[in-house]
């Protein structure tokens, strides 16, 4: 059977980040997981702090992307808009696990004065690269 | 006259300024290719996020947007893009002459500043300090721009402002830079209008467009402060280079022209010193 593929583009500020034919991609929204496949109808949505999953020549791949927003549409494929997307190899574990400590300690101590959704939105940054960074190495 | 000594040093001390000078401008250019190429990189994201709001814009019809609505009160505030450092020509004056001609009146506009420079002046001035940053413009990231965006989306939100503006330079050349207001919040829909006559996308927007279109304009703010972070570091650098040149050619030529004194100074020693000696061996005589 010959492989379906689309065009997949993840684009960041800092420059085009990812740019191949896949067979599928996985990506988390604010609404929940979202799988394109081939042939996918066109949408808009915005992204999560999640995964991001590539099905590409039968291997996957996975990169930790923290929020921006995918369009699926026909004539160009896939393109996604991350703030920033990084692979496992390029994430800083000892960093992130800085970052997370710093915000457990910002959340418990619950002072009026610190913004907690901007605390629990670094937490799962920082868990994300975590998990990503750790699980997901292929090297 | 100036004795000889005296000019020594002189050309000297002007020629050890001169390989600063030089030395700077070779940093600069190095400096500049950087953000030049930092420039390239953030435009497909740019451009991209404008036309999703274009394309909402003009098939959703949301209209009544609080990011998109003018609003009754007259609050100003300014992002003021500055360097850090000197030495870079007329770069800082020429943004500084920009917002004073614009922020008006004084007691309506606040201002954010980015770097040292815009710091020290505003606070001089007097000015409303909302908040302001240092050690950016030379290397700025994209999270740099996103700290300042949500903040001041957030002031937007909260009302504490009515608009918001940026003050950068923009990269023309090398050689030629020129200071720029641009209106961030809220947002003309004029400007999205460019695109003419395409058929209406098949789109569907995930949760819904009014959703989406206040996730994206937050975005699209950010990286238009971004992109002029970028712009302006590449001005400063620009800047720094011609004003660094210029001052290497200055030192040349004040080189040669101390040491024409010199060498006249050092003539009229040799012919004092003859005419003495004629003077004293016509004397014994």
């Amino acid at each position: 059977m010959a492989e379906q593929t689309f065009m997949l583009q993840v684009i960041t500020p800092m420059g085009s980040f990812y740019q191949k034919d896949v067979q599928r991609v996985i990506f988390t929204t604010t609404e929940g997981d979202m799988g394109v496949l081939p042939g996918h109808e066109p949408i808009t949505a915005i992204l999560d702090i999640g995964k991001l999953q590539i099905l590409e020549e039968n291997k996957n791949k996975v990169a930790a992307v923290t929020g921006g927003f995918v369009i699926v549409s026909v004539e160009e494929g896939v393109r996604i808009f991350a703030d920033t997307a990084e692979w496992p190899e390029q994430i800083d574990i000892p960093r992130a696990e800085a970052a997370k400590e710093r915000a457990e300690k910002r959340l418990q101590e619950k002072q009026a004065n610190i913004n907690a959704a901007r605390a629990e939105a670094a937490l799962r940054r920082a868990l994300l690269r975590l998990e990503v960074g750790q699980h997901y190495r292929n090297d | 006259m100036a004795t000889m000594r005296e000019i020594k040093q002189r050309i000297r001390s002007v020629n050890s300024t001169k390989q600063i000078t030089k030395a700077m401008n070779l940093v600069s250019a190095a400096k500049l290719q950087k953000a030049r190429g930092k420039l390239e990189e953030v435009r497909p994201y740019f451009n991209e996020t404008k036309h999703i709001i274009s394309t909402i814009l003009k098939y959703s019809e949301v209209l009544q947007h609080p990011y998109l609505t003018p609003r009754e009160g007259n609050k100003k505030a300014y992002i003021v893009l500055t360097s850090d450092r000197g030495l870079c020509g007329g770069y800082n004056a020429n943004v500084f002459k920009e917002v004073l001609a614009q922020a008006k009146p004084q007691d309506q506009v606040s201002i954010i500043s980015v770097g040292r420079k815009g710091k020290d002046f505003f606070q001089k001035q007097q000015y409303h300090l909302l908040a302001q940053y240092q050690a950016i413009s030379e290397d700025p990231t994209y999270m740099d721009a996103a700290k300042i965006g949500e903040l001041a989306i957030k002031m937007y939100q909260e009302g504490t402002i009515d608009e918001l503006h940026l003050v950068y330079t923009s990269f023309l050349s090398t050689i030629q830079q020129a200071p720029i207001i641009l209106p961030l919040l809220p947002l003309e829909p004029s400007i999205f209008k460019e695109e003419t006559q395409e058929k209406a996308p098949l789109m569907r927007y995930e949760p819904n467009p009014e959703e989406v279109l206040g996730y994206i304009i937050p975005k699209y703010v950010n990286s238009l402060i971004y992109g002029g972070l970028v712009e302006a570091s590449a001005s400063e650098q620009g800047a720094r280079m011609t004003a660094m040149d210029t001052a290497t050619e200055n030192a040349s030529t004040m080189i040669d022209h101390l040491t024409l004194q010199y060498n006249r100074a050092r003539q009229a020693a040799i012919t004092q010193e003859l005419s003495e000696i004629v003077g004293g061996a016509e004397a014994l005589q």
